[in-house]
């Protein structure tokens, strides 16, 4: 009996819909067998991660606050593995972009405005860009993989974030603690708004969503983005530039990480400290995959996996599980996201045995 | 700067190198058989507290009672789970890259999360626990000597690292199984239709570096800091990744570069405590990962770019046949 | 009853108090629930596990009137407001959130929940349902001081920080001025690695600090990992917020222990009388007894050991303080008067090194 792996003529949509779904459903199978083995109450571990942020009005803020920044990174994160083009530095772009915007905030401080938050996020959106240009300009000038550059420049970021808020920016009245000055309230988007628990990111990223939607599937430029990733010679023949292709995408993740940054900083936590970086540039790789480097799909992801930090936290209050938990359930979805990948690509084809084959060629060969 | 001090100083660098020349290792093996495995900081995680744990258990006063050789053994044995436990990380990469021919960078990093978590999960019991470390090999009179500890000082490990690196180079250049090995990496297609297993060798080389990296972990629970604590290899897989791209994946100049990167981390340190700050400290801090930028950037800008990659690095292997 | 339990849990948010902890015995008077929130891991034998030591002499002493949980390894950043919320939420009325960097999480919760009361440890910010608290660690830093002073042969010792709070800072200052009242030459070499936990970073800055000439090394972080290596070079050291001899049995001179039970315990009852007051800070030392010297290593000679009993001693009944001048600072600048004491106000703000501390 051999298995085999037979290309499909064209990706299978039902598995590719499918997949994602079953591999969430799967973790929490499997997850809820590991734990009860090791000695903890297993399926109320999994009903606190998956089930209680949903089920829980109080939580709903707290998963949209989640959600807001992995769902943005995501999106850019999702444009540019489609080119195959790898950003795993979001997280220093993220941080970037957060220090911009305060970095706007720190120049401002005496002043009022409409025009001031604004600014803030213009500058974060910069700010996260350039940072992604760096290794964007070591691609396409000198081959520098784009993988070491953009991961080299997470730990500079937090050591720009450390100098800066341990030194020139560091609150005046803050008893020498290592934090910036707190945002002024011209600064500060609100927690909550229209009335919902809500952040304002996750409206912008909804909105967002939509749009990378929209120009990925019917623009010609996200024409290009999947070309190029899918089909790069086929791509240069029909005039796409996969060095501008680079440029393009990692300034847009670059911009997308750097705008999550500032939303947080500037709605959530109202200043920057050394906690300020909570690996959400990390995560979001995950979210992207999950959702299939989809826009939508990316949507949905997010929440998936703002769902299980929430439970994750809720699981460690409550069945004390340690805190590393969530992170096991959401690697575990990740490798069975990425296993499951193999039935969307190809079929599962099994020989049960070679009989077949040997009488076909006695009667091909008779009937020559 | 007396010479004791530049021994001592040096001394430092050799200790805090090592674990990124283990790992640099193993992934360079990995690498030139065409496989980029990102995974290196969860199997180093994986290895560590494997290391940690089994040494800990080996040389519990219950058993080494009855059993004394346990206890002189406990740290090999801890070196040898650690070792298999970076290796059963790596062997999950390859069933879903190799195998499944999954995404191999989303695959590598879903192994740092994975074994971050893993290990925080199993090492919540170790917490607060100690080994004695995994140190000096030599007598006394050799190793603390302030002279000659620059060549007796270290643990077993770290002769262990030079060893594989000379290794490598000979497997990699002078047996016929590191020709294959090469083979695969460049031309995996060739490579099949003249007989080789490209899945197989890909999956071997994995083992390899799945192994190596354990053992890079283990050095961090049992030789630097002989206890147990959550993310404690703190980001240095990552750096023996840069390593392997620095060294232009060869094993020679994997060595220089690892010391390379040790003298500046020692350098962060000996900077914040002489008052040698008209830098900031972050500057210095930065200084590896800046360096390592630096330098991918020369030797690609001097060697016609990248042309030493392994050309099949990353991409899946699945004929249809 | 466990699947009621959970069922009610998930369907009534604000009813989500008792039924998470099912196990506990109801009383007829709802007994006061306290919670924990802890940097680390308990089993870290230093910072959290002292504070875990004080959480369950508090719940001992009240014999059932008190119940208390606790979330460790929570991060200083935004993700510790759910987990305060949480608590919160589940009905605990006296929350502790034992580390610096939990000051604003703590606040935004407590503006939350106006009726439930929180203590922030080592913080300054204050409202009316949130009081801070510390402990005079400094004073025991001051007896590592007059040891390291006597005990240093090459006239070096070490401190290993982690940031430049004033925490940290008053710690220094305190070692630094105590040994130089043993010798006035003595220096003190200091690195901070930016982190309270990373025994990679800490193991390393205590090797460089060893190599520097440092015979004694003092840490502020949490992981006995300099300890081990100071036994490793033959060096001494001393353990910070827990006893660590067990980790270094040979260059583990004494420690600070950090005694908290006593202290939470008066918090509760003042929650159960009625008479806690949120809006102030309450900063004991060792004449309250929170912070206490662990036994000494036989290493110790008896004349060092007797000169540290007497700082014990001195602040205890009042008569010492190491903050006495004449302090000058690095530059030379005279800071504190001859004979003046440092007002701890200045102390808790304090953002300079004495002269001597190399940094």
């Amino acid at each position: 009996m051999r298995i085999r792996f037979e290309k499909r003529r064209e990706p299978s949509r039902v598995m590719q819909a499918v997949t994602p779904v079953a591999a969430v459903l799967l973790t929490m199978v499997i997850g809820a067998i590991i734990f009860q083995l090791i000695g903890y109450d297993g399926p109320r571990a999994v009903r606190e991660i998956f089930f209680t942020p949903i089920l829980a009005a109080y939580k709903w803020s707290d998963v949209g606050r989640r959600a807001a920044p992995l769902i943005l990174i995501a999106l850019g994160l999702c444009m540019g593995n489609r080119a195959k083009v790898w950003n795993i530095g979001a997280e220093g772009q993220y941080i970037v972009g957060a220090l911009s915007g305060a970095g706007v905030a720190y120049f401002t401080q005496g002043l009022t405005g409409p025009w001031i938050i604004p600014l803030m996020l213009l500058a974060g959106l910069i700010g996260g860009a350039l940072w992604a240009a760096i290794p964007a300009f070591l691609k396409t000038r000198y081959r520098v993989n784009e993988i070491l550059s953009s991961l080299m420049l997470v730990y500079v970021a937090l050591q720009l974030l450390n100098y800066l808020v341990t030194g020139p920016w560091k609150d005046p009245n803050g008893h020498n603690f290592p934090q910036t000055a707190p945002f002024t309230p011209s600064q500060m988007l609100p927690k909550m708004v229209f009335g919902t628990p809500f952040p304002p990111g996750l409206f912008i990223a909804f909105a967002l969503a939509f749009a990378f939607w929209i120009v990925m599937s019917r623009s010609e430029f996200g024409l290009g983005v999947r070309v190029v990733g899918d089909a790069p010679k086929a791509a240069r023949y029909a005039g796409y530039n996969a060095d501008k292709m680079v440029w393009h995408t990692l300034l847009i993740s670059g911009a997308m990480a750097g705008l999550a940054g500032i939303l947080e900083a500037s709605s959530q936590s109202g200043q920057l400290n050394l906690g300020f970086p909570s690996g959400y540039g990390f995560t979001a790789i995950i979210v992207s995959f999950l959702g299939r480097l989809h826009p939508l799909g990316a949507l949905l992801a997010g929440i998936v996996l703002a769902i299980t930090y929430v439970g994750g936290q809720v699981a460690q209050t409550v069945v004390h599980v340690p805190n590393a938990t969530a992170g096991i359930f959401q690697a575990t979805m990740l490798f069975l996201i990425l296993a499951s990948d193999v039935l969307v690509r190809r079929r599962i084809r099994i020989d049960w045995g070679t009989k077949a084959a040997p009488q076909a060629a006695p009667a091909g060969a008779a009937a020559k | 700067m007396t010479l004791e001090f530049l021994i001592a100083a040096l001394v430092t660098v050799v200790n805090v190198s090592t674990p990124i020349l283990l790992a640099a290792t193993g992934e360079l093996v990995v690498e030139k058989s065409g496989t980029l495995n990102l995974g290196v900081e969860g199997m180093m995680l994986l290895g560590a507290i494997a290391g940690f744990a089994i040494t800990y258990i080996a040389g519990d006063p219950q058993w080494s009672d009855s059993a004394p050789w346990l206890a002189t053994l406990a740290p090999w044995l801890g070196v040898v789970a650690g070792a298999v436990a970076g290796m059963l990380g790596a062997m999950l990469f390859g069933v879903l890259a190799l195998t499944l021919g999954a995404n191999q960078v989303a695959t590598g990093l879903a192994l740092v999360i994975f074994g971050t978590g893993v290990s925080s999960l199993i090492g919540a019991a170790y917490v607060g626990l100690a080994l004695t470390p995994f140190d000096q090999i030599f007598p006394d009179n050799l190793a603390q000597d302030p002279v000659l500890k620059l060549v007796f000082g270290y643990s077993p490990l770290v002769y262990f690292a030079f060893l594989m690196v000379g290794a490598v180079y000979w497997f990699l250049n002078r047996t016929r199984a590191g020709l294959v090995l090469r083979a695969v990496g460049e031309n995996d297609v060739s490579a099949r239709s003249i007989g080789y297993s490209v899945i197989g060798v890909r999956y071997a080389a994995l083992a390899f570096g799945g192994a190596m990296s354990g053992i890079a972990g283990a050095y961090f629970s049992m030789v630097i800091t002989p206890l147990w604590a959550e993310g404690m290899t703190a980001g240095r897989g990552w750096i023996a990744l840069a390593l392997v791209v620095f060294s232009g994946w060869r094993p020679g100049r994997l060595l220089g570069g690892a010391y390379f990167f040790g003298v500046f981390m020692t350098l962060e340190l000996y900077a914040k405590a002489s008052g040698f700050s008209f830098l900031p400290s972050q500057f210095w801090a930065s200084m590896p990962y800046l360096m390592a930028i630096v330098v991918l950037a020369l030797m690609s800008a001097r060697e016609s770019g990248g042309a030493e990659a392994p050309a099949c690095l990353g991409k899946t292997f699945m004929p249809d046949a | 009853m466990q699947i009621l339990n959970r069922r009610n849990f998930i369907k009534t948010a604000a009813a989500a108090s008792a039924l998470p902890l099912v196990g506990r015995a109801a009383f007829a008077d709802e007994p006061l629930k306290v919670g924990y929130i802890y940097l680390g891991p308990v089993g870290d034998y230093g910072w959290t596990w002292a504070h875990e030591k004080g959480r369950k002499a508090m719940v001992e002493h009240f014999k059932g009137k008190v119940v208390a949980d606790y979330v460790e390894n929570v991060a200083e950043d935004a993700s510790a407001t759910p987990v305060i919320k949480d608590l919160a939420a589940q009905g605990h009325k006296l929350i502790f959130t034992t580390s610096f960097g939990y000051m604003d999480q703590t606040l935004e919760v407590a503006k939350a929940y106006p009726d439930a009361k929180f203590e922030h440890c080592t913080g300054y910010k204050h409202a009316d349902n949130v009081a801070t608290y510390n402990n005079r660690f400094h004073e025991g830093r001051a007896v590592q001081g007059t040891i390291a002073g006597h005990m240093s042969k090459t006239g070096v010792i070490g401190y290993l920080g982690s940031f430049k709070v004033p925490e940290v800072v008053m710690g220094v200052n305190s070692f630094a001025l105590s040994a130089q009242a043993v010798n006035p030459n003595i220096k003190v070499k200091l690195i901070m690695i930016d982190s309270w936990f990373d025994p990679a970073k800490e193991a390393a800055a205590a090797e460089t600090l060893a190599n520097l000439g440092c015979d004694i090394i003092a840490t502020h972080t949490d992981s006995p990992a300099a300890l081990q290596v100071c036994e490793k070079k033959k060096l001494f050291g001393f353990g910070q917020g827990a006893d660590m001899s067990r980790f270094a049995p040979h260059a583990h001179l004494t420690a600070i222990e950090d005694i908290w039970g006593p202290y939470y315990i008066s918090r509760a009852q003042a929650v159960l009388d009625g008479s806690w007051k949120g809006g102030g800070d309450s900063w004991w030392g060792m004449k309250e007894g929170s912070v206490v010297i662990s036994p000494y290593n036989k290493a110790v000679p008896a004349n060092v050991v007797a000169a540290a009993e007497k700082v014990v001693a001195g602040y205890k009944d009042g008569s010492y303080d190491v903050f006495t001048g004449p302090i000058y600072d690095q530059a030379g600048a005279e800071k504190v008067k001859k004979g003046e004491r440092m007002p701890l106000g200045t102390l808790a703000g304090i953002d300079w090194y004495v002269k001597g501390v190399q940094s």
